[in-house]
């Protein structure tokens, strides 16, 4: 087998197998408390017949581990059970949010990734000068602020100062592609600042990596001019780091849009999440803490997997 | 060695506002709590940064806001810091199965966003300042855990560890007073970088209504509040909003100003 396909391989597996251990422990953080799940969730207004109640609606009569494998196994054939709340169907709520969710994620990533790479080659190809300084001063700034104080004085600018959008981001069924468009800009905005920072300064950094190596130099006194030099000689060679370094900020982006959409009350997954979060809603947060923390490990994986095949050393054996 | 302008900038907030969360009883003009005036007035001289929402002057409760977000998050990364220094120091002197299984655990730990564990084990939990403030320290220990073991591991191997094992020192006086003296520059700048992340972690908590509840009063529960109030031009949310930005930026080049200073610390011990 090719040692590229092997390498690929193992990594996917740890991975299904870490998915695995990360289920465990969504599983175990809300059984690891004193006292009983049943009562923490009632809180005040716990009645017996009421606390009875629910602990047959959880399942809390059986052990443990038999909960765990029922779960499991209604995560794996897709049947989430009911929300404690209003006893909907959690399947299909998902469903019917997961469109927008990564609506918005995806315009934030089509916009953040060829902006961060192209502030990446600016910032090293004029390191330690004027333009340099700009843009890491800007983004060392944004780095410090969490999504909702961004997202706060972008609604305020945008909104009031210069109003140009809407403080709440709507999209329903049947809306135009631009009308969507238009409708989360600003979320999409606060999510691009967000993860442009970190995707902006890894790329400055690899490519001034790679640009200490002999063959830059070579290009440089062959009389290349210094952005031919980026462009033809470092770039090509700086693309692994700069892709795992895209993917894992896009892993990031799963944590930024829950944020993201309760500032803009965004009817989306992140919001269906931390509204059940304030209602102790037990199985609606395991399911969707679990589809969060799928996708974060299932990005971290592809980064992986990407760096993997993009080194010309593996692909390439002796 | 001469202080930069940025990070006197940054020491000068930050004790700024630590000055004020200790001295939040004798500068804050208004109760926490009154309403003293009428609904979103503007800043005037009565009330220098306005009243919020149900007209209780900002600038006070920015004042005692400041006191708990910043007594939530020195204790978590202190609790964070102390936790996962040791635990990370014992990983290296016992070194096998300890090793094998903490780093396992702290890896497993670290695959799932903070964020969404927290989110998850709070359906459950009562929130407490207790609870918020172990929940965000047992989480944050993880980051420390993998400095701490990294910086550790490199010194567990000097002379000075291995004289002191070979003179059958204690595991204690191993970690104490062998490693922990010589691991400390690298861990005080992390130190002010996990503080950042947990007045971030702790805002961001309250402002999705999990974190502090009321009648206590911190910065991300004061945007919570007052967003609504954007909509209408009225900027009271602002003002928490940018507390926190200046927070984690001032204390973000003091980090920066110590980290630089360490580093080059390694290079030439004299300098």
């Amino acid at each position: 087998m090719h040692p590229v396909l092997i390498l690929v391989t193992q990594r996917v597996a740890l991975g299904l197998l870490l998915l695995l251990a990360v289920s465990v422990v969504i599983f175990v953080g809300t059984e690891a408390l004193p006292g009983d799940v049943a009562s923490a969730i009632l809180g005040q207004s716990a009645t017996p017949e009421s606390l009875a109640n629910l602990r047959e609606e959880l399942g809390l009569n059986q052990s443990p581990i038999a909960r765990y494998f029922t779960w499991m196994g209604g995560l794996l054939t897709g049947d989430l059970g009911v929300a404690l709340t209003n006893g909907q169907d959690i399947g299909q709520a998902i469903a019917q949010r997961m469109g927008n969710t990564i609506f918005l994620a995806a315009c934030a990533a089509v916009i953040s990734v060829p902006l961060a790479i192209l502030l990446g080659l600016l910032a090293a190809r004029y390191a330690g000068r004027w333009p340099d300084k700009v843009i890491s001063g800007i983004t060392l700034s944004t780095i410090s602020l969490p999504e909702f104080v961004a997202g706060y004085f972008l609604i305020y600018l945008l909104t009031q100062i210069i109003p140009i959008f809407q403080p709440v981001a709507m999209i329903f069924p049947g809306m135009s592609f631009w009308a969507k468009l238009h409708a989360v800009a600003l979320p999409v905005i606060v999510l691009v600042l967000v993860v442009l920072a970190h995707m902006m300064r890894m790329t400055r950094a690899a490519i001034l990596n790679v640009m200490q190596s002999a063959y830059i130099e070579t290009a440089e006194l062959k009389g290349l001019s210094p952005m031919a030099v980026i462009w033809r000689h470092a770039l090509p060679n700086a693309v692994a780091p700069i892709v795992s370094v895209v993917v894992i900020n896009l892993a990031y982006l799963v944590v930024g849009v829950v944020v993201v959409e309760v500032v803009f009350s965004y009817n989306a997954l992140g919001k269906y999440l931390v509204d059940h979060v304030a209602k102790r809603d037990l199985p609606v947060v395991q399911a969707v803490g679990m589809i969060f923390a799928a996708v974060y490990i299932g990005l971290n994986i592809l980064a992986d997997v990407v760096s993997i095949v993009a080194n010309p050393r593996l692909r390439h054996p002796k | 060695m001469k202080m930069p302008l940025s990070a006197l900038l940054g020491l000068i907030f930050t004790g700024g506002f630590f000055f004020a969360a200790i001295f939040a009883d004798v500068l804050a003009p208004y109760p926490l709590e009154m309403a003293v005036g009428k609904v979103w007035e503007p800043p005037s001289a009565t009330y220098w940064l306005g009243t919020d929402t149900i007209g209780r002057d900002i600038l006070s409760r920015l004042i005692y806001g400041g006191q708990i977000t910043i007594f939530v998050a020195t204790a978590s990364s202190l609790l964070a810091f102390g936790l996962g220094s040791i635990l990370g120091f014992t990983a290296v002197t016992q070194g096998g199965l300890v090793d094998q299984l903490l780093s396992r655990l702290v890896d497993l730990m670290m695959a799932i966003p903070s964020l969404i564990i927290a989110l998850v084990v709070l359906v459950v939990l009562p929130r407490t300042l207790i609870t918020l403030i172990l929940l965000m320290g047992i989480l944050d220990a993880t980051r420390v855990f993998r400095l701490s073991r990294a910086v550790a591991m490199d010194i567990a191997v000097m002379d000075y560890v291995e004289a002191a094992k070979l003179r059958g020192e204690r595991q204690g006086w191993i970690i104490f007073r062998e490693i922990l003296p010589n691991a400390l520059s690298p861990l005080v700048a992390e130190l002010g970088l996990r503080f950042i992340f947990a007045v971030l972690f702790i805002s961001t908590l309250s402002f999705l209504g999990l974190g502090i509840q009321p009648p206590l009063a911190d910065w991300g529960g004061m945007v919570q509040e007052n967003k609504d109030g954007l909509i209408y031009g009225k900027a009271a949310a602002l003002m928490p909003a940018l507390a926190i930005a200046v927070l984690a930026i001032s204390v973000n080049l003091v980090a920066d100003w110590v980290l630089s200073r360490t580093t080059s610390l390694k290079g030439g011990r004299g300098g």
